[in-house]
């Protein structure tokens, strides 16, 4: 769980924070999955990610594992057009998902 | 249209792909099916009789041109159209593309809106940018369920309101298999008076296509024929400006190879024939997959249970990384598709599935073909669970 720092609040509120910047699907789900593993409900868990997947499968993760997304705006230059890429070139967004462990 | 009821039987002596034990299974078969045994006996014949320009005046482009006619003719007769209806183009993302700008740009004094559904193929969602954007509208995007289906309500909302010139829906989406509510949304469409372009592109052959379009684009390599043509109708009641009105080929500038487009007419006739009884194999067949695969565990199975096309079957893995499982498939010996981000020169995964909010990860896409046989099916179920396991592995993901 090295990438899963507790406490310091860098991120609106949650508890723990996973760092999965740069790293591309599934990794991202996986290594919030591990931070994930042992946390009590209730628990915020944020994760950082640049892999545009992220913010579709961390969801749906969720859901699977009978977590929840805990409410409150994902930062990063999201584009909510379904379709066909937003257009980030030249700069790498950055998405923020944070679940609530347990529902 | 000469005769395709073959005498010597529906399928060529030739050994087919995925058809005997041990050989390759190839299950991607959407949008690049293999060539029907018919549409290859006409191809051939074409190659030797059609190879003319059809607009010439001697016997041997009057000779082209018949065939052309007749391949017109036939594919009309599957769609409930009149010959005059039915136009070749280039391929299926020309004829959709001419489609949509062409309803859009004969409707430019009601407005630049273009409606479409938030599934439709990215050839529709791009000409409905392209569209909006010259007449000064907008693209609206109309969401979809969790199985990937739009509101039918919602839809005709959308298309009503003022200043919309087109609506573009898909009969059936070809990554999931999911039936959209077209009837409903074509009433709508003739109450509102907007037009509705109907991509069947992956419906075609398959699945009964409802008399339910104003403009439809269908593909010819997805039901057996040959790629690099596509089949565009539009209803002789709708006005539609084609990509170049001038030219002899209004909706395909620069005309289409005879010798494909009489082949796909052939393939979509042999298609057509057996139709009822290859959806009732093939959807057991998928009904089986989906069955089985569920089981595997943390795999979701994804698009409608009943309402969808009788071939398409599409499921994801939790913590598999797409690339990875393709990769492993083949090396086992099974072809599949995938809608995964790590599978696409884009880092961006399937807007199908991520439309509908589902895992998009370790995804798997099938189609089966009508040479794909129940032991191919059985042969890739036995697989997969160990595929899965070991992809698995490579990322540690047990217990999570």
């Amino acid at each position: 769980m090295n990438d899963a720092q507790g406490g310091a609040d860098p991120r609106g509120g949650a508890d723990v924070v996973v760092d999965a910047r740069g790293l591309r699907c599934p990794l991202p789900v996986i290594r919030l999955a591990s931070a994930a593993r042992d946390l009590p409900a209730g628990t915020l868990v944020t994760v950082l990610s640049t892999d545009p997947a992220a913010r579709h499968d961390v969801p749906a993760w969720a859901r699977m594992r009978g977590h929840a997304m805990a409410d409150g705006p994902a930062t990063g230059a999201d584009t909510t057009d379904g379709g066909d890429g937003g257009g980030h070139e030249g700069e790498e967004a950055v998405w923020s998902l944070t679940v609530r462990i347990g529902g | 249209m000469t005769d395709t009821t073959d005498p010597t039987g529906p399928r060529s002596p030739a050994p087919r792909p995925g058809s005997t034990a041990g050989a390759r299974v190839h299950l991607d078969n959407g949008g690049a099916a293999p060539l029907h045994p018919l549409a290859r006996q006409a191809l051939l014949q074409a190659l030797d009789d059609g190879w003319a320009d059809p607009h010439r005046l001697h016997s041997e482009g009057r000779r082209a041109a018949r065939l052309l006619d007749g391949a017109r003719e036939a594919v009309a007769g599957t769609l409930g159209a009149r010959t005059e209806e039915v136009h070749f183009t280039a391929g299926h993302t020309a004829g959709l593309r001419a489609a949509v700008l062409g309803a859009a740009r004969a409707r430019r004094r009601a407005g630049g809106d273009v409606v479409v559904g938030a599934t439709e193929r990215a050839a529709v969602l791009h000409a409905a940018d392209a569209a909006a954007r010259a007449q000064d509208g907008a693209r609206v995007v109309v969401d979809v369920d969790r199985h990937g289906r739009v509101d039918a309500g919602a839809f005709a909302t959308a298309l009503a309101r003022p200043g919309v010139a087109v609506a573009a829906l898909q009969h059936a989406n070809g990554e999931v298999g999911t039936r959209q509510p077209l009837t409903a949304v074509h009433e709508a469409a003739r109450d509102a008076g907007v037009p509705l372009v109907v991509d069947a592109g992956a419906s075609l052959g398959h699945d009964d296509v409802p008399d339910a379009w104003d403009l439809l684009a269908a593909n010819p390599a997805d039901w057996g024929g040959p790629a690099g043509v596509g089949v565009l109708a539009v209803r002789q009641r709708v006005r539609a400006v084609p990509p170049e009105p001038e030219d002899a080929d209004p909706w395909a500038p620069g005309g289409v190879s005879v010798p494909a487009a009489f082949a796909a007419a052939v393939a979509l006739q042999a298609v057509a024939a057996d139709r009822a009884a290859e959806d009732a194999r093939r959807r057991r067949l998928t009904d089986r997959v989906r069955a089985t695969v569920a089981a595997v565990p943390d795999v979701a199975v994804v698009g409608d249970p009943d309402d969808r096309l009788p071939h398409v079957v599409t499921f994801s893995c939790l913590y598999v990384d797409g690339e990875a499982l393709v990769s492993e498939l083949d090396r086992a010996g099974f072809a599949v598709g995938s809608g995964s981000a790590c599978t696409a020169s884009t880092l961006e995964p399937s807007h199908v599935l991520a439309a509908m909010g589902v895992l998009t990860h370790g995804n798997v896409r099938i189609a089966l073909d009508r040479s794909t046989g129940e032991d191919d099916v059985e042969r890739f179920l036995a697989a997969l669970p160990g595929a899965v396991q070991r992809v698995r592995d490579v990322l540690g993901v047990a217990g999570l």
